[in-house]
């Protein structure tokens, strides 16, 4: 393997705090020198990175690759695919397949299907519940011993209480986080998207807030009970931002996540009876949003998360409340969060922490980071290049996005995984 | 051209069917050389908000909405103002109450729009469980109106009092703990009319669950103009056919 050189970039390392120009040095694909006086050597590979941001690869803790079961929705080759064109690295994949991955062979299949077909690191979640059923415990401890890292009934919530204590304390000794989609069921039921004024307009069946932080509450407290690494995923409302807020506070061992797409949607975006903009949790308000940034500011919310669910053209043609769930996010993800930096809501060494540093941190600080001697995954970004979302032209499957035809500004334009180049832009 | 949505639960109730878009009307269409793509009108009613506007761009007919989930009855509307503007001598003004399940009713939905619009005073009124979300946030997306859940302060004074059909439905999904309460809570009887003005009418979209939304007495009294509703459903709809066929006159 050559060497490789990124040069004369600003390079963003949250978790070094290191925030300077110079160049990265990458050895037999590891990173072998940070900063600056690196020279090449001949024949290296040469990357000119300058006016351009260099960082960790993105880590994204929350997508769904959809195999095995619904190939026609995306694939762990198309998927990670997407997922190099969106800057990541490393993906972890949620087990809410066609069978549900519940099982060490299932793991090790996916394993070797990503090992085989895919473009990065890809790192299962296991189910908490056998066939995410809700009713007795999956092979917890088979599958982390097969290297899953984490646990979740993802699409579902584990409504049943005792069954969730059961799962945290099993939880303890794998050192692995549950993963909670939070929702109650039942005041979610039949619920299309954000209860208000805009569902009564619409006729739509509204979904409360309260139903998502009922079951973060619930789940906080038993977390608290258990000791258990609780991570909430896909945080949607200001309440849920507040009983994070809260919890942590109380040293209570609770982290938390937010999709790019509720940062920065609101509930108009349905009005047309818009499939592509139905998600679950859904849309919420300008308020939520503003909680949710703060929330990303104080340290509240850990992770920015794609939450990428990629569907068929069918799945969304269709009136709305036949339609499925869901945004196809990966290759947006970059694009749609810079508008937050622009207006100086965050600023990019935090989002790009909670790209990097953040999940790594819950993935046992294996990734994310450049501290010479790790993996040379690489993620080389433009912030200043406008560009127009044509989901049409989309890497993923899932061609479902409420973006198409936005004009975003910030592009990633090279990844760079294990030392070899597996996204480059415009080649 | 009829057209039911294979997810539709039932067929159009036949007062809505307009007699001259039948197949044998379209032959004798034909037979004076207007071609077919001229006639085709397609009326839609279907059980999920929005099919009409998920349908519409992928035909060239005109699509008549006839009824989408909960969310709009335009016909069932217009027939009401038509109705009214019958017995009053203008709408602007008017306190015009809706009654009962308005959270599921896309007739009240519609009806909001629409009196709001002319400029009628609306006041919806039902038990907390059945009123749609979000009316008391200020915002633009939805017409302004009054909400009251106590029947006797909500029909003082009205000028139009209209009880929506009651489904069964709700006592099971626990909107309800059951009839004998949403009657004694929400029943238009004489006593409750009596608190009207002296000159104000009553109204239901039908079919009446007679003695639960209206008692029998005020269905079958003088101040019931619900088989004016029924009639005149029929002469609008058939305007509305008329004029979306491109009919310069009516």
């Amino acid at each position: 393997m050559k060497d490789l050189i990124i040069k004369g970039g600003r390079i963003i390392d949250p978790a070094n705090k290191f925030d300077s120009v110079g160049d990265i040095l990458v050895q037999d694909g590891v990173v072998k020198q940070v900063g600056t006086g690196v020279s090449a050597g001949p024949g290296s590979e040469i990357i000119d990175a300058r006016g351009k941001v260099v960082c960790p690869g993105f880590i994204d803790l929350h997508c769904h690759l959809r195999q095995p079961g619904y190939e026609a929705k995306e694939t762990i080759a198309t998927g990670t695919r997407a997922a190099a064109k969106g800057g990541f690295t490393t993906v972890c994949c949620m087990p809410n397949t066609n069978p549900p991955l519940d099982n060490l062979p299932l793991v090790e299949f996916v394993k070797s299907l990503a090992e085989r077909e895919g473009s990065i690191r890809v790192l299962p979640i296991g189910c908490i519940t056998r066939g995410r059923k809700g009713e007795e415990l999956s092979d917890m401890a088979e599958m982390a011993r097969a290297g899953v890292v984490g646990f979740s009934d993802d699409g579902n919530y584990v409504k049943n209480a005792r069954l969730m204590k059961c799962a945290m304390e099993y939880s303890l000794p794998l050192g692995l986080p549950i993963i909670e989609h939070c929702e109650d069921p039942d005041l979610a039921k039949d619920g299309q998207m954000n209860e208000g004024i805009i569902a009564t307009r619409l006729g739509l069946c509204g979904i409360p807030t309260a139903a998502e932080e009922v079951a973060v509450a619930r789940d906080i407290l038993l977390a608290q009970l258990t000791g258990a690494h609780l991570h909430i995923a896909h945080v949607s409302t200001k309440g849920s931002v507040e009983l994070l807020r809260w919890a942590k506070q109380r040293g209570i061992k609770v982290t938390g996540e937010v999709a790019p797409h509720h940062l920065t949607m609101t509930e108009e975006l349905v009005l047309g009876y818009n499939t592509a903009a139905k998600v679950n949790p859904p849309l919420r308000t300008r308020a939520d949003i503003e909680s949710l940034i703060e929330g990303l500011n104080d340290g509240t919310i850990d992770i920015i998360a794609t939450d990428h669910a990629p569907h068929t053209l069918n799945d969304k043609l269709c009136e709305f409340e036949a339609a499925a769930s869901g945004i196809s996010g990966l290759e947006t993800m970059l694009g749609s969060l810079m508008k937050l930096v622009d207006t100086s809501k965050i600023t990019l060494p935090v989002l790009i922490a909670k790209l990097t540093s953040e999940p790594g941190k819950l993935l046992g600080g294996r990734f994310g980071s450049l501290k010479p001697g790790v993996s040379a995954d690489i993620t080389i970004l433009d912030p200043e290049a406008r560009w127009t979302v044509d989901a049409e032209t989309f890497t993923s499957k899932g061609k479902n996005t409420p973006l198409d035809g936005e004009t975003l500004k910030g592009k990633v334009i090279c990844t760079v995984f294990g030392g070899a180049v597996v996204f480059n832009d415009g080649q | 051209m009829i057209v039911r949505s294979i997810r539709s639960r039932r067929p159009l109730p036949v007062p809505f069917l307009p007699p001259f878009v039948e197949h044998r009307e379209l032959r004798g269409s034909a037979a004076r050389g207007e071609k077919l793509p001229v006639n085709i009108q397609i009326v839609m009613r279907h059980p999920l908000s929005g099919a009409p506007y998920c349908a519409a761009p992928y035909v060239k007919a005109n699509i008549i909405n006839a009824g989408d989930g909960w969310h709009a009855h335009p016909t069932q509307a217009l027939l009401d103002l038509y109705t009214i503007m019958n017995r009053k001598d203008r709408v602007a003004g008017l306190k015009v109450v809706i009654v009962g399940d308005i959270k599921h009713s896309r007739v009240a939905h519609s009806n909001i729009w629409c009196l709001t619009k002319m400029g009628a005073n609306v006041v919806v009124c039902g038990p907390p469980t059945l009123l749609p979300d979000g009316l008391e946030t200020p915002q633009r997306l939805f017409p302004g109106v009054r909400v009251e859940t106590n029947i006797e302060k909500a029909v003082k004074d009205a000028d139009v009092v209209m009880e929506l059909r009651l489904q069964k439905e709700r006592m099971q999904s626990g909107l309800l703990p059951g009839l004998r309460e949403f009657i004694a809570g929400y029943q238009l009887d004489n006593k409750r009319l009596a608190l009207t003005k002296s000159d104000s009418i009553v109204m239901h979209p039908g079919p009446v669950n007679e003695d639960i939304e209206l008692a029998a007495e005020v269905l079958h009294g003088e101040r019931s103009v619900v088989n004016d509703q029924v009639t005149n459903g029929v002469a609008v709809r058939m305007a509305i056919l008329y004029l979306l066929a491109g009919s310069k006159e009516l």
